[in-house]
């Protein structure tokens, strides 16, 4: 076999469903679930005599997506129709954009196993309508849902610049998060919003020869797992095809192949690449869109810190763990919340703990937003610094937080009326110690005396106090008092 | 005998049953009474509404009865092309494939008419997608000329010009992708106006060509036209491609219609007209005397990109349809074919079925100029030629107020002449595809005729959103002579 290593070479092309209410050429509605064909109009159907007419916001959106990962915008771009039959496409044409894409030459930082960051390329970014569904239930007939068609479509496509199919995982895992955050696509993957299709090939030196096998594309992947597992799939099947055959990279010996999930296999879709033609040109029903500065900078205006960008942030200056900064950054809702209270003066730490322990988890239940949970990010700053001066215990914190979900009182006042704030005056713990002291002679006579006993009767005496106090004394202050007292 | 109502123009009889003094139930019977008696002859209609009609004639008559206001075309019967969806009975377009197809929506002109009052009558024949100079291309019936019945009516909008010429209605709409408005008009003696490319609104048009197709009226005077485009004209949201009020206001297209273009400048392209017969020109040196009597002047001009027009326009034209064409397969409405095994026969076998000669040609033509390797040397040189042609009009018209031409190098030609002729059909295009390729507007007026009897059409062209002042160059010519007061004799 000799001396072998390979390099694995991955690109991407994405396929995101931008958030609009309606889809990207007529009014009717985007509603993933609806009852087959129920929404849907002239237009979507691609009826005789209707026309096209451009969503803006989808547009905006778009060039929004392209702005975040650093792309060039066109200042002018045009739409096309790329020709096509099949049964879920009405006008057997798809209106996209062939030769003048509106983001070109942009990157995506993705984060890495070790820590650091990795930029990968994007070529270019552009916008279609996505076609309809077959359905073939059971029987000799196929049926079309065309619900679907018609919907806004984000095309991205990377070079080939991704080393592993972890590195695929990550680039994908990164997309979701900046689409979400920029509230562009609900990339919600079991609904579609998502859809995978790498492109893979593997650079192979044996014996100081470099060899590059055929590229396989898998196509429309729609969960991430089966995206990195794909990946390292064909990454063993090329392998072990070019160890058995030696084939290597030629022209139109690229294939196309299938994701089975239940068998966790490539399935071989085309054998070779089939010479489409797709009689691309300019969309005669819709007019070329120019974008101006003045629009142009009104949907920079839109752009945010990135996600990445931010969980980074949150571990330098705020000392988070990356796992912690990492679930504070996954929605762009929870990223600003968490903000307001620090800057509202809570703790960072203190901040994050009861978000990540208390808040997330309740909104998730409640199905809405932190803040929609609980609309003043400054009850959170409060409560966080109610902790940290002792005013109540931290576990006494995530009561407080539950009920400040559930009434949206203040902290203060939902520890008055829970009895949870923390004896801290030291004039008044020192007469509850003092009664506690005459009251157990023995246990004082153990401390003072040291030895093995002191320990465990120090520990006595301190129960007895936070007994009186119903559990609200401060126990580090009383262990002070006992300290002073007792030596 | 003849009901004379019929002879009336649009705007007198909308006027007089606006008035009480008329009924539109009289005149709309007397249109189903008139399609009873020649519709067998000339065949203009592929579907008619009687009782719809009258219902709304009746409805019109009651809304004047009890003082309510009404519109602009207020019981005034009304034909349109079989390419406009209408929400009632079907749109085929003259082809077999959407023989039972009906839309479940009104097209924006349609829904304008209705708005207007207007009482539609029924859905012309017309070539099959509109592709044809003859109307012998429709998938349904033969529709023949009125002046004569042994030749075609023109095309592709021959219906509804022989519905206007034959009193079968009173005006019509028709569309016009290379000619098919004006060169029917001119070959059954009406007025067919193309508006400017965006003027009127195309939401509902079954597409041809997309950047060329336009929909406009034919009527029997200059007049009818106007008050036709008064209705239709118009920015429409529900097409990108009509242009808003802010870049070109519609006008009142009456208003000023019989106030003389002072200092009226034509140009005349001499290059363009020898090609036509010598009758047809010297019709169009007796127009010439005519407007220099009105005190126009005259310049010739050249037009050098013209000679390759209609080279041009057989790619775009072609190469848009061949996609516009794509959706109709079988597999969401119209003709699907009984013998498929599987999809891909759906498709093959149902549009092998259900398109026409002429449509497939065209298909054909347009999916090569399409295809990888050609579109450069094809559909993008054709593009380049397009906006030649548009700056030679650009330049032009910096020197005069319109263009005047033939319509079409001959009146109308015998039914089955040309049909098995498609190059030499195509050339009779050459006048009119012009306009269409520069997206401005032209209209087709009577101008005389030939030794036969057959009408000749004189032909105008005036820069993008003139419409008004091309109306009202066109009426001067109008007032000067009786051409549009002749009718055919249909035998």
């Amino acid at each position: 076999m000799g001396n072998l290593q390979y390099k694995v070479i991955v690109g991407l092309e994405i396929h995101v469903h931008l958030r609009t209410k309606s889809k990207m050429f007529c009014g009717c509605a985007l509603e993933y679930g609806a009852t087959a064909n129920s929404r849907v109009c002239p237009v979507c159907l691609g009826m005789p005599g209707s026309l096209p007419v451009m969503n803006k916001q989808a547009f905006e959106y778009a060039v929004l997506a392209a702005l975040a990962l650093n792309c060039k915008i066109a200042e002018f771009t045009k739409w096309d129709r790329k020709g096509y039959y099949y049964p879920d496409l009405p006008k057997n044409y798809q209106i996209s954009q062939y030769d003048l894409p509106l983001g070109t030459g942009g990157f995506i930082e993705i984060p890495l196993q070790s820590g650091q960051t990795k930029k990968i390329r994007i070529i270019r970014v552009h916008l279609e309508e996505d076609a309809g569904k077959n359905l073939h239930p059971a029987g000799n007939f196929s049926q079309i849902d065309l619900n679907r068609a018609g919907t806004p479509l984000l095309e991205i496509v990377t070079e080939p610049d991704m080393n592993s199919a972890a590195e695929v995982r990550a680039l994908a895992v990164e997309l979701q998060r900046i689409v979400r955050f920029l509230g562009v696509s609900v990339a919600d993957m079991q609904k579609g919003h998502m859809r995978f299709e790498p492109n893979i090939n593997l650079i192979i030196t044996r014996d100081g020869t470099e060899y590059k096998t055929p590229i396989a594309e898998i196509k429309n992947l729609n969960s991430f797992r089966a995206l990195e597992r794909s990946v390292d799939y064909e990454i063993q099947r090329q392998l072990d095809e070019f160890l058995q055959t030696g084939k290597v990279m030629e022209m139109g010996n690229k294939t196309t192949h299938g994701w089975d999930d239940e068998n966790q296999t490539t399935v071989l879709q085309r054998e070779k690449e089939e010479a489409h033609d797709y009689r691309y040109f300019p969309e005669p029903d819709l007019v070329p869109v120019v974008m101006n500065e003045r629009w142009l900078n009104e949907i920079k205006s839109k752009l945010c810190e990135l996600p990445l960008q931010k969980q980074m942030r949150y571990v330098s200056e705020y000392k988070l763990s990356d796992y912690d900064a990492g679930v504070l950054t996954a929605e762009r809702s929870t990223a600003e919340f968490f903000e307001r209270a620090v800057k509202k003066g809570g703790d960072p730490k203190r901040v994050c703990n009861l978000l990540t322990q208390v808040g997330l988890k309740l909104a998730n239940e409640a199905g809405c937003t932190l803040a929609e949970l609980i609309p003043a990010a400054e009850n959170v700053a409060e409560l966080a610094e109610m902790i940290d001066t002792g005013k109540v215990s931290a576990s006494a914190g995530n009561t407080i937080m539950r009920k400040m979900a559930e009434s949206g009182e203040k902290p203060q006042i939902i520890a008055e009326q829970l009895n949870l704030l923390q004896k801290s005056d030291a004039g008044e713990l020192e007469v509850i110690v003092d009664k506690v002291l005459e009251g157990n002679p023995k246990a004082v006579e153990d401390v003072k005396s040291g030895g093995k006993k002191s320990k465990k009767a120090r520990g006595f005496l301190l129960g007895q106090v936070m007994q009186k106090t119903s559990g609200r004394a401060n126990p580090k202050i009383i262990s002070e008092i006992l300290a002073e007292k007792l030596g | 005998m003849r009901n004379e109502l019929l002879d009336m123009g649009c705007r007198q009889l909308r006027d007089e049953i606006a008035a009480g003094q008329v009924k539109s139930v009289a005149a709309t019977e007397a249109v189903f009474e008139a399609v009873e008696k020649y519709e067998e002859t000339i065949g203009a209609y592929i579907s008619t509404f009687r009782k719809q009609a009258i219902a709304k004639a009746n409805e019109v008559d009651e809304k004047i009865t009890a003082g309510k206001k009404v519109g602009l075309l207020a019981g005034v019967p009304i034909a349109v092309k079989d390419n406009m969806c209408t929400a009632f009975g079907a749109t085929t377009c003259a082809s077999k494939i959407l023989e039972n197809f009906h839309a479940p929506y009104n097209a924006t002109v349609i829904e304008k008419l209705l708005a207007a009052d207007a009482v539609i009558v029924g859905k012309t024949n017309m070539d099959e997608f509109a592709m044809g100079s003859s109307t012998e291309t429709s998938g349904f019936r033969r529709t023949v000329n009125p002046w004569d019945t042994s030749r075609v009516p023109g095309g592709s909008s021959g219906g509804s010009a022989a519905a206007v010429a034959g009193r079968l209605c009173f005006a019509a709409l028709g569309s016009d992708t290379g000619g098919s408005i004006r060169q029917p008009a001119s070959f059954c003696g009406v007025v067919g106006l193309k508006p400017t490319y965006g003027r009127v609104s195309r939401y509902g048009l079954v597409a041809f060509g997309s950047s060329l197709d336009q929909i406009g009226p034919l009527t029997r005077t200059v007049g009818d036209c106007a008050l036709m485009m008064n209705v239709i004209a118009g920015y429409d949201q529900a097409d990108s491609t009509s242009v808003d009020e802010e870049t070109a206001p519609v006008c009142d297209y009456l208003e000023k219609l019989d106030e003389p273009i002072e200092n009226l400048k034509i140009a005349i392209v001499p290059q363009f007209n020898a090609g036509a017969d010598e009758q047809v020109q010297k019709a169009l040196r007796d127009a010439v005397g005519t407007y220099k009597e009105l005190g126009a002047e005259i310049i010739e001009v050249d037009m050098p990109h013209l000679d390759y027009a209609v080279a041009a326009y057989y790619v775009i034209a072609t190469a848009e349809a061949s996609s516009n064409l794509a959706r109709y397969d079988g597999v969401h409405y119209g003709h699907r074919t009984d013998n498929a095994s599987d999809y891909i026969e759906v498709y093959s076998k149902s549009r092998a079925e259900g398109f026409g000669k002429e449509v497939k040609r065209r298909i054909m033509l347009g999916t090569y100029t399409l295809s990888s390797g050609y579109y450069d040397a094809y559909y993008l040189k054709a593009l380049k030629v397009r906006n030649l042609i548009r700056s030679d009009f650009t330049d032009v018209f910096e020197k005069c107020d319109c263009i005047m031409t033939p319509v079409s190098p001959t009146t109308a030609f015998k039914l089955g002449e040309k049909v098995d002729d498609p190059l030499t059909m195509y050339l009779s295009d050459v006048y009119t595809i012009a306009a269409n390729l520069a997206g401005v507007p032209a209209i087709s007026i009577p101008c005389g005729f030939d030794e036969k009897e057959l009408p000749i059409g004189l032909q105008f062209l005036a820069p993008a959103f003139s419409e008004d002042r091309l109306l009202r160059i066109a009426r001067m010519f109008e007032k000067q002579t009786d051409w549009h007061k002749k009718k055919p004799v249909i035998s």
